[in-house]
């Protein structure tokens, strides 16, 4: 029997990457079983037990699961999470929605975010909008926690060979249905998973102007992300908010224009290797955290660096 | 239909935060401190239920200090009917927190219970959610629109890549998101009844609560500094250090 159990985030048809980066959080931990929840998701199965290190894969495979409804899936994990040591889930929606109710179930005290694993029992975790981190020591028998997913490299998606082992189902709780989901179309990398990400702020000054962005973007295949200010005035859908109440990203290159610096949009992406910001107010706070700032109009600067890259 | 607002208290959110010297926590002394964005949003939607006649009372409810009252009375000037602080100085954990609102869901016996999907202090995104699974009722997270939909709630939550709706069944929790509404201001008027407003206060310890904290704080941190970056000229610099001396393109 593994320590940890970890849960997989997925699409019934693949493997999220955010799974990979919290399996190197579980594996500074101990042993690892990766739970697979869904419906029609076996395939999901045979990807989690190639993943380097896993011991095993528990495949609950049912009707119940295929929405991921926080109601069932917690009653899952909390029986299946009462074996072991540790119950990690990455910090998504769908993590944050279940496992904190998976830990009342369990009543343990949740960690949410660890950021860092000190050893068995002190784990680092950011509050306070990312302005300050907390080393914190739990007391509780089963650490249940969620994993900041840009804190930690993905393990290597292949090379394990782990058995997948059939659990059953924990039920349907029969209070709460599945009724649609809107998700934004996209042909370009995932918001919180691409290497590059272009993002625009108020500065754009219409949804229309994002076109630039999306050229560029285009050209250094990466995602297009924004500022909570662009989408609050309407230029692009809020799952594209970079920001402490949006996404957190860390890419090796962020690229952040017309995006003034908010200190919630900072706690966003100020964990990305190297930040270049292009804003013609010189004094814009953004340009505190950036490799490279550019002090340009974003209309002058932008065209032409979709040229030159 | 009741509902139940729980609000809290923490430091204002346009405030830039201080790590004490000696990392043992914030700096709260002489600290503007507010009700929580993401509360303010969730008695909103209370109130705009009860303006639709959809709901018929709302109670507000804080686990916090004495100063939590302040709090209580924000809410009552929104709208809520009244009001219930649950007092102590303890900094109370959300498993805790869950316990004392199931304790007051199990006396006051609402539908619904509406509350912010996290607080900006310890922003742990927990409580609606170990809320839910105590009282075993259904659960609609960050939620951007909530509709009454016969005796369910149709409830549009904003997940990674987009939207959700789902339908959850009465009675229910929900947590609000960013976008669920714009929280009004209380008129002066409605700030001089919320001081009428009944608000009763107990501890912990009236509804058979432990709030001994299970986590401890052994060191709090300022995060890592970034240091500071260079200005370039122009475009074609720029595309110069970063293939060059960044080489990330």
């Amino acid at each position: 029997m593994a320590t940890v159990l970890l849960i997989a985030e997925h699409d019934n048809a693949k493997l999220k990457p955010a799974t990979l980066n919290s399996m190197t959080a579980a594996k500074k931990i101990g042993d690892v079983d990766v739970l697979v929840a869904g419906q029609g998701c076996a395939a999901v199965a045979d990807e989690a037990a190639k993943i380097d290190g896993v011991k095993k894969v528990l495949l609950a495979d049912d009707a119940s699961y295929g929405h991921f409804l926080a109601e069932n899936l917690a009653a899952l994990v909390a029986k299946l999470g009462a074996n072991y040591g540790y119950v990690l889930a990455p910090s998504t929606t769908t993590g944050k929605n279940m496992l904190p109710r998976a830990a009342a179930l369990l009543d343990m005290q949740m960690l949410s975010d660890v950021s860092g694993i000190e050893n068995a029992d002190t784990f680092v975790r950011p509050f306070y909008a990312g302005n300050a981190f907390a080393t914190v020591q739990s007391k509780d028998k089963i650490k249940v926690m969620t994993i900041r997913t840009t804190a930690f490299d993905p393990a290597t998606a292949a090379g394990g060979s782990a058995t997948v082992e059939k659990v059953e189902s924990a039920g349907d709780a029969g209070l709460s249905s599945f009724v649609s989901q809107q998700l934004t179309k996209s042909e370009r990398p995932e918001l919180t998973a691409a290497r590059v990400v272009v993002s625009g702020g108020r500065g754009m000054g219409s949804g229309e102007n994002f076109k630039l962005i999306d050229a560029l973007a285009d050209k250094l295949d990466a995602a297009v992300g924004a500022s909570r200010a662009a989408v609050d005035a309407g230029f692009v859908p809020n799952d594209y908010q970079v920001g402490q109440t949006g996404k957190v990203v860390a890419p090796d290159l962020y690229i952040a224009i017309g995006i003034s610096g908010a200190i919630q949009h900072l706690a966003g992406m100020k964990d990305s290797k190297v930040i270049v910001a292009i804003n013609k107010d010189p004094d814009a706070p953004i340009f505190q955290v950036a490799d490279y700032g550019l002090v340009q109009d974003l209309f002058v600067a932008l065209p032409e660096l979709t040229k030159a890259v | 239909m009741k509902i139940l607002v729980p609000v809290k208290r923490v430091v204002d959110f346009n405030v830039k935060i201080r790590v004490k010297s000696d990392q043992s926590g914030i700096e709260l002394a002489n600290v503007k401190m507010s009700m929580n964005p993401f509360c303010e949003i969730a008695v909103e939607e209370a109130v705009r239920l009860k303006e639709k006649g959809i709901a018929t009372e709302i109670i507000a409810v804080s686990i916090g200090p004495q100063q939590a009252q302040e709090t209580l009375r924000t809410a009552l000037a929104m709208g809520a009917d009244r009001a219930i602080l649950v007092q102590t100085d303890v900094n109370v954990e959300p498993l805790a927190v869950a316990k004392i609102l199931k304790a007051l869901v199990d006396k006051e016996t609402p539908q619904l219970v509406i509350l912010g999907k996290q607080s900006i202090d310890g922003d742990n995104n927990q409580t609606g959610q170990m809320l839910a699974a105590l009282l075993g009722w259904g659960q609609g997270t960050f939620a951007s629109k909530v509709e009454k939909d016969g005796d369910d709630l149709k409830i549009t939550r904003e997940i990674d890549g987009g939207l959700e709706t789902l339908d959850l069944k009465l009675p229910c929790v929900v947590t609000t998101d960013l976008r669920l509404n714009e929280p009004r201001y209380a008129s002066l008027p409605n700030i001089m009844k919320a001081k009428q407003k009944p608000l009763a206060t107990m501890a912990p310890a009236d509804l058979g609560v432990d709030v001994t904290p299970r986590v401890v704080t052994l060191k709090v941190s300022e995060p890592p500094k970034r240091k500071a970056g260079i200005k370039v000229k122009d475009v074609t610099e720029l595309v110069d250090k970063l293939k060059n001396e960044a080489k990330v393109i």
